[in-house]
């Protein structure tokens, strides 16, 4: 079985009023192995991301969280001496295949940083960067698109009077949502978060994670963090890695008050890492 | 405090009055001869300056007259040179932050580019002589511009890479994510993103070619007259003072001066602008 | 949790909701509780031994939901970490939800020996436990208003009414004492008489235990004042 079956198997030993049910799985990584310049940073990992819903990667520094989440958009293959081998099925294809388009591979998958990155342009056109690449929209289709996109981040009625204004003379919990605007502009299918709100403080990051929760209605969220709390706080399924492998993948709930492998919780009470 | 450690206190104490003194004593010393030079180019610059300088040519011995067509030159010469060298130097640079990082080749491009960087003017000079002069069997402002461009080259090159490696790489990666291509990631946002720190460093080329004297000597010479014709000897402000500061005749001294003064003050003006973009940028990212 | 003034919400919505979804078991249990114990009166003054079975089999429906507020709370400590008011709010439910499902039992207790008490012949003291049941009701009915409003003055003033319940059941021990004592044919319906008031007697100490929670939930401080006691049975000598 795969982990997610195992995963839901074990929870149905438990009465919970949860929607967390069998839930397909959007991403599946087989036999991946991933080497940095030589070193082999990825142990042949085998894991289910379900679909529309949040799955969090946890673990100590260095165990590969990071590397595991940027291979799902393949951002990896712009730095030289990084190979990924293996499988990761995005839809049935997989997406390390050297056929597979790099551009339609992330129009499907958007990915928002651990530092706010806004483009120096003014906060319209940081959203329609990305859009204009792939669509020819009239000037109102346009609007329509990039107002419907600040909606969907939570940030549309801070921003809706200046969207000439720079995207810069915004505070750092804002620009996050600028870029989780502009990843969501292209309908992606996944958003990755690599570390979203490490650099904010903590009402800026309670507004990431409430967005998060209503984002998983319509996305397939991936979030890498080192705040355990934040993904007991926010995801539905978690997995541990240490030291490049995974050890346990499972539901947030089942995984928090019962992980079935003792480095989970070790890791998970403080005890280690 | 106990005995011993007071006593080890005011040693250190008296160490570090020594040190301070002989820091500061050496700040003054540099200074001094600082404000000196820039005294003395006001006190004889601003005396010399007229409303000629700008109409007028320079003069045949003895005479008074003004300085046009040396500035002329002089601006077209580095105006030449930034448009030469400034489009090359990007180029480059981006080459050197964008596809060789850390490769050998790039390691080896941006070594040979610090050579230039710090070769003497002089022979620049004298390779354009060699190659451009004497094919061309004369002097000429183009061949003064070619000399200018090769000092320009370099800065524009390192300040380019520079920037644009200050660029964090998440940036780079945002964009790329979207599934934007590369070139246009590099145009559309890498070079917004650094473009104050490059125009900076075209800034801070013009403020250092504008006193070059050296290399023009051999290449474009002087002229003169008035003159727009690039292909023949042009004249220039820094060959201007040389020339007339060597010279027995009054009225050439308080016009190179006068020109001296002026070269200051722009090349003054030009540094405050360029330290100017770079603080608005340092506030804006904060 | 309960609704109380200046709550701002939590950015977090879910655990708004997972919150009032605690709050809401935990009334509903006392709801159940409440009917348990008044439907246990109506046995005993009825003489319904079908009612009282009832009674019995209704106590799983509360135990059911005191697995599920503890299930919860497991759930809201581990994934939330609340603390400060969150955290007394979880505790409290806990509290509190231990409390109710005793009371729970209580009731169900009281309908067991309803059915044997009915085996025998009515005996005139079985007369006073429906009205013992009503206060003990009305106890638990207004301790669990407090507490779904948040009111701690409402609370402690339901705790202090635990000495006039103290002071019936004291009556109620005397009588029966007097009742046995007459003809030894009684004593074992009379014993059943007393176990009965006795759990009633309990009932309204778990709900002043239910006030305490509030109170401390509201002030973060225990309630310290000396409660009245009106039960001197356990001094009475004859």
């Amino acid at each position: 079985m795969t982990n997610l079956n195992l995963a839901v198997a074990a929870s149905l030993n438990v009465t919970t009023p949860s929607d967390q049910a069998t839930s397909a799985a959007k991403i599946t990584a087989r036999n991946l192995d991933f080497y940095y310049d030589g070193f082999h940073a990825l142990k042949n990992i085998r894991m289910d991301i379900p679909e529309k819903r949040v799955t969090a990667i946890i673990g100590p520094s260095g165990c590969g969280k990071s590397t595991l989440l940027r291979i799902f958009n393949r951002i990896y293959s712009i730095y030289p001496k990084l190979e990924a081998r293996g499988e990761v099925m995005l839809d049935g294809e997989n997406i390390l295949d050297p056929r597979y388009p790099l551009n339609r591979l992330r129009s499907k998958v958007g990915m928002v940083f651990q530092k706010p990155v806004p483009f120096p342009m003014s906060i319209f056109d940081n959203i329609a960067y990305g859009i204009k690449h792939y669509e020819k929209l009239s000037r109102a289709d346009m609007d329509v698109r990039v107002e419907q996109a600040l909606r969907q981040a939570a940030i549309w009625d801070e921003v809706k009077d200046k969207l000439k204004g720079s995207a810069l003379g915004l505070s750092g919990g804002q620009q996050q949502r600028l870029c989780i605007a502009r990843a969501i502009a292209l309908k992606p299918e996944v958003i990755l978060f690599d570390e979203p709100t490490s650099a904010l403080d903590p009402i800026a990051t309670g507004k990431i994670e409430q967005l998060v929760e209503e984002l998983k209605r319509d996305f397939t969220i991936a979030i890498v963090t080192h705040n355990m709390q934040q993904a007991a706080r926010c995801s539905d399924f978690t997995a541990f890695m240490y030291l490049g492998e995974l050890i346990e993948f499972g539901e947030t709930e089942t995984m928090f008050t019962r992980p079935s492998k003792q480095q989970t919780e070790d890791y998970i009470t403080g005890r280690f890492g | 405090m106990s005995a011993i450690a007071e006593k080890l206190y005011r040693r250190r104490r008296f160490k570090n009055g020594v040190a301070l003194t002989l820091a500061g004593a050496a700040t003054v010393f540099g200074l001094f001869w600082l404000v000196w030079i820039l005294w003395t180019t006001l006190a004889n610059g601003i005396g010399a300056l007229k409303p000629e300088l700008f109409y007028q040519m320079t003069p045949p011995p003895g005479e008074d007259g003004g300085l046009a067509n040396a500035f002329f030159g002089s601006v077209l010469m580095s105006l030449l040179a930034i448009i030469m060298g400034t489009p090359i130097g990007i180029l480059a640079g981006t080459f050197l932050a964008e596809y060789a990082r850390r490769s050998l080749l790039g390691e080896t491009i941006r070594f040979v580019n610090d050579i230039l960087l710090s070769a003497p003017s002089i022979v620049l000079g004298l390779f354009v002589y060699t190659l451009v002069v004497k094919q061309m069997g004369h002097f000429s402002g183009l061949a003064g511009a070619i000399t200018l461009a090769l000092i320009v080259l370099p800065v524009v090159v390192r300040t380019t890479d520079e920037m644009l490696k200050l660029v964090p790489s998440q940036m780079r990666e945002a964009a790329l994510s979207l599934g934007v291509p590369q070139w246009k990631v590099t145009v559309q946002v890498l070079y917004r993103s650094a473009l104050p720190g490059i125009v900076t460093g075209v800034l801070l080329a013009l403020a250092r070619i504008s006193g070059e004297t050296a290399p023009l000597l051999f290449t474009a010479l002087n002229n003169q007259f008035w003159s727009v014709d690039m292909s023949g000897p042009m004249a220039s402000v820094p060959v201007v003072v040389f020339q007339y500061a060597m010279s027995p005749y009054d009225t050439w001294h308080s016009l190179a001066w006068a020109g001296a003064f002026i070269v200051t003050v722009f090349v003054l003006c030009t540094s405050l602008i360029a330290r100017a973009i770079i603080a608005r940028r340092k506030v804006a990212n904060d | 949790m309960p609704e109380t003034t200046a709550s701002h919400e939590h950015i977090i919505k879910s655990y708004d909701a997972e919150l009032s979804r605690l709050l809401s078991e935990i009334v509903r249990m006392g709801q159940l509780a409440g009917e348990q114990l008044a439907l246990a009166a109506a046995a005993v003054d009825e003489r319904n031994s079908d009612l009282a079975a009832r009674v019995v089999e209704g106590d799983n429906a509360i135990d059911a939901l005191e697995h599920d507020v503890s299930h919860d709370v497991l759930r809201l400590l581990a994934l939330r970490q609340p603390i400060a008011r969150d955290l007394r709010d979880v505790l409290a439910a806990l509290r509190i939800a231990a409390d109710i499902e005793r009371i729970g039992d209580y009731a169900a207790n009281v309908a067991k020996r309803a059915i044997a008490l009915n085996q025998n012949a009515p005996m005139r003291p079985a007369a006073s436990l429906p009205h013992l049941a009503a206060v003990a009701g009305d106890m638990l009915r207004d301790v669990l208003d407090a507490y779904r409003r948040g009111d701690a003055d409402a609370a402690v003033e339901v705790w202090k009414r635990d000495v006039q319940l103290d002071t019936l059941y004291t009556a109620m021990f005397r009588e029966l004492l007097t009742y046995m004592m007459e003809d030894p044919r009684n004593i074992t319906p009379c014993t059943h008489l007393l176990f009965m008031a006795k759990n009633i007697e309990r009932i309204g100490d778990h709900a002043t235990n239910i006030a305490e929670n509030i109170y401390f939930l509201v002030h973060a401080k225990p309630l310290v004042e000396e409660r009245r006691k009106g039960d001197h049975t356990s001094t009475l000598v004859s």
